[in-house]
């Protein structure tokens, strides 16, 4: 993996659904993005501008019709279908919306998986590094607690635990804050933050609020499928 | 990283975890997952679990009954009779040809089929030799059997002879187990009877009868010993007597009229028979031959109860697909998730894969449970009218494994669908949902 150069480069890309078809749609028209390592990235625009599909292709979980995505110095659209997904769980660490922890299981293990099904079998390394990152996330009392335990705070902060588990080098938030009351999305905005000082992961952060927006370094404005404004 | 702690702290202290939080090193991620996934349906678990342990349940009560009915017969059948009967040609009429060059002659002629005199075996002692040297061959008997009548006082009775060398007979037919009163002795003037004909005769061990046959023959016999062969029938007319004895009852001296063999196992019986025809030329009748009816209706049995098996372990895996089927439409976000984080699609196919297995080996441990306890009650309840055993069931080892390995590769199998289905998911539709 390149330690050099932006993090990302996207370079004309467009996403057509039904390709081929007459009801064939294309929801992104060119798009031309640059993100550079440690950078804490807002992307705002109006729902079904285009911003989720954005956030899907950088997070290698579909592939652009046309055009290329760079990651971390390698192009990730001539890959096979498990490099892609192996890159992934090494490279980008997702937050949702809605946390989605596996309910089956508790806090520390949601933030092991990743780690286990990496290296396939457990190991004390990974209980370790996990039982670290519920610690700075503030849930030591609550790491054995089946998720579905947790209140709504509480599991988006054990998501954005299980999300940095793989040390990625970048993080992808689909309005991780859009869920919750505003002392909650005040602590999860100020975890990404500080992953983002500290460890240089750069972040990129759709949101709908203005304020959010404007405490990151830069904003990408997404309209109709199009890159509007981008500093 | 310093932790934000204001939620925690305002939170209430949390409850006794439910879940341990390490797995052992050896579970691979695929195992631990599914699993978990397993544990956290546990109704559905649990009921899938119930059906498929009923199928097992179902499929091994079923056969091992069935086993154990047709043990039963064929033990029953073959403990009267011999695996193989050596029987001398039987008597035919061939009409006389004319000569070959005579076109112009016209043949013909009606053939009256012959009566079928006793008669022994031609060089029976060089044949029963050459038999016992055969392989897989464990006893030749020589028998003298014809009909006789037996007279008491003012009845009689038409009896079957049987003039046997009791050292070799009655390792073809256990007789110690059969009889009733007496003793399995025959010395010149014994005779072993039937508790049908004793109880017809009013006699008992000890008492004489009298014995004519057809050729004149004619003696006063010693009754040494009463036997029950578990057929009313063969009871009021089989008789047992020593083969000096019946040789001259018969008006066979020095002759026999069959050889009785017994062979390893009696299922190659019509192999060794063909054997015996193929090396002497003599006809052998195996009891496999002789019993065709039985067979039929012994292959028919295993049709139809293999048909119901297979119907029952189809049932099984429409069960466990069906259940997979609902988990993977319920869990699509969690696979979407898995996805995300970088699971790839074998690991989900496994994973899906793991748990119809382990439903299927769950339901068939449960299953064997269960058709042993039925079993076992079947045969607490299900008894002869004196209490004892109707026949003997048994649940062997091999029926188990096979019943083990059997629903385990059902639900391995029923798995593939839902298991391929999930690992098809496009990430970003299940994680939308």
């Amino acid at each position: 993996m390149a330690d050099s150069g932006p993090l990302l480069v996207l370079t004309d890309v467009h996403k057509s659904y039904n390709p081929g078809q007459p009801n064939e749609t294309e929801v992104l028209h060119g798009i031309n993005l640059t993100l550079q390592r440690g950078e804490f990235c807002a992307v705002v625009g109006p729902s079904g501008s285009g911003k989720s599909t954005l956030l899907n292709l950088v997070g290698l979980l579909d592939r652009p019709s046309k055009g290329t995505l760079i990651l971390a110095g390698q192009e990730t659209t001539t890959l096979a279908d498990t490099d892609l997904t192996r890159l992934r769980g090494r490279t980008i660490g997702f937050v949702f919306q809605y946390h989605h922890l596996l309910t089956a299981f508790t806090a520390l293990e949601n933030v092991m998986l990743p780690l286990l099904g990496d290296a396939g079998f457990p190991n004390a390394a990974m209980v370790e590094r996990a039982a670290a990152l519920i610690d700075s996330v503030g849930l030591t009392a609550w790491r054995d607690q089946p998720a579905g335990q947790l209140s709504g705070g509480q599991q988006q902060r054990v998501a954005l635990a299980r999300a940095l588990a793989m040390n990625p080098v970048l993080l992808l938030a689909d309005e991780p804050t859009g869920n919750l009351d505003t002392v909650s999305a005040d602590a999860v905005f100020a975890l990404l933050r500080k992953v983002n000082q500290e460890q240089r992961t750069s972040v990129l952060f759709v949101t709908h609020n203005p304020q959010i927006a404007a405490r990151c370094d830069k904003t990408i404005e997404v309209v109709d499928g199009r890159v509007v404004t981008s500093g | 990283m310093s932790a934000d702690t204001t939620q925690a702290k305002a939170s209430p202290a949390p409850p006794q975890p439910r879940v341990a939080s390490t797995w052992p090193r050896w579970q691979p991620f695929e195992w631990i997952v599914a699993l978990r996934f397993l544990l956290e349906g546990r109704m559905q678990t649990a009921f899938i679990i119930m059906g498929v342990a009923i199928g097992v349940a179902v499929i091994l009560f079923m056969s091992a009954l069935l086993a154990g009915l047709q043990t039963n017969i064929v033990r029953r059948g073959l403990l009267g009779q011999a695996h193989i009967q050596v029987l001398p040609p039987k008597a035919v009429v061939r009409p006389l040809h004319e000569a070959a060059n005579s076109s112009q002659a016209v043949q013909g002629a009606i053939l009256q089929t012959p009566e079928q005199r006793v008669k022994s075996i031609d060089q029976w002692q060089a044949l029963a030799a050459q038999i016992r040297g055969l392989p897989n061959v464990v006893v030749v008997s020589p028998s003298a059997a014809g009909a006789g009548l037996v007279l008491r006082g003012g009845s009689n009775r038409s009896i079957n002879l049987q003039g046997i060398e009791p050292a070799l007979y009655f390792r073809i037919v256990t007789m110690d187990d059969k009889l009733v009163a007496g003793s399995t002795r025959l010395a010149g003037t014994d005779i072993l009877i039937g508790t049908e004909l004793a109880s017809d005769l009013g006699v008992r061990v000890g008492d004489k009868l009298h014995i004519t046959t057809a050729t004149g023959g004619d003696n006063t016999l010693t009754i040494s010993g009463i036997f029950d062969l578990g057929n009313k029938g063969a009871n009021a007319r089989s008789t047992f007597l020593s083969l000096r004895t019946a040789q001259s009852l018969l008006g066979l001296p020095g002759g026999v009229s069959v050889l009785d063999v017994n062979v390893t196992d009696p299922y190659q019986a019509e192999v060794v028979a063909q054997a015996i025809t193929a090396a002497t030329g003599v006809v052998a009748d195996s009891w496999i031959k002789v019993n065709a009816q039985f067979f039929v209706a012994i292959n028919a049995q295993k049709s139809s109860s293999a048909l119901i098996r297979a119907f029952v372990a189809l049932s099984v895996a429409m069960g466990i697909a069906s259940v997979l089927v609902v988990s993977v439409v319920q869990r699509s976000r969690e696979i979407g998730i898995l996805r995300a984080m970088g699971v790839t699609r074998p690991q989900v196919l496994r994973l899906f894969l793991i748990q119809g297995g382990l439903l299927g080996l769950g339901g068939a441990v449960a299953g064997s449970a269960l058709g042993a306890a039925a079993l076992f009650a079947w045969r607490l309840l299900v008894r002869n009218d004196d209490g004892t055993e109707l026949f003997p069931i048994v649940l062997t080892p091999a029926l188990l494994a096979s019943g083990l390995v059997l629903a385990t590769v059902t639900g391995l199998l029923a798995a593939f669908a839902p298991a391929l289905r999930a690992a098809r998911l496009d990430p970003v539709v299940a994680i939308r949902g």
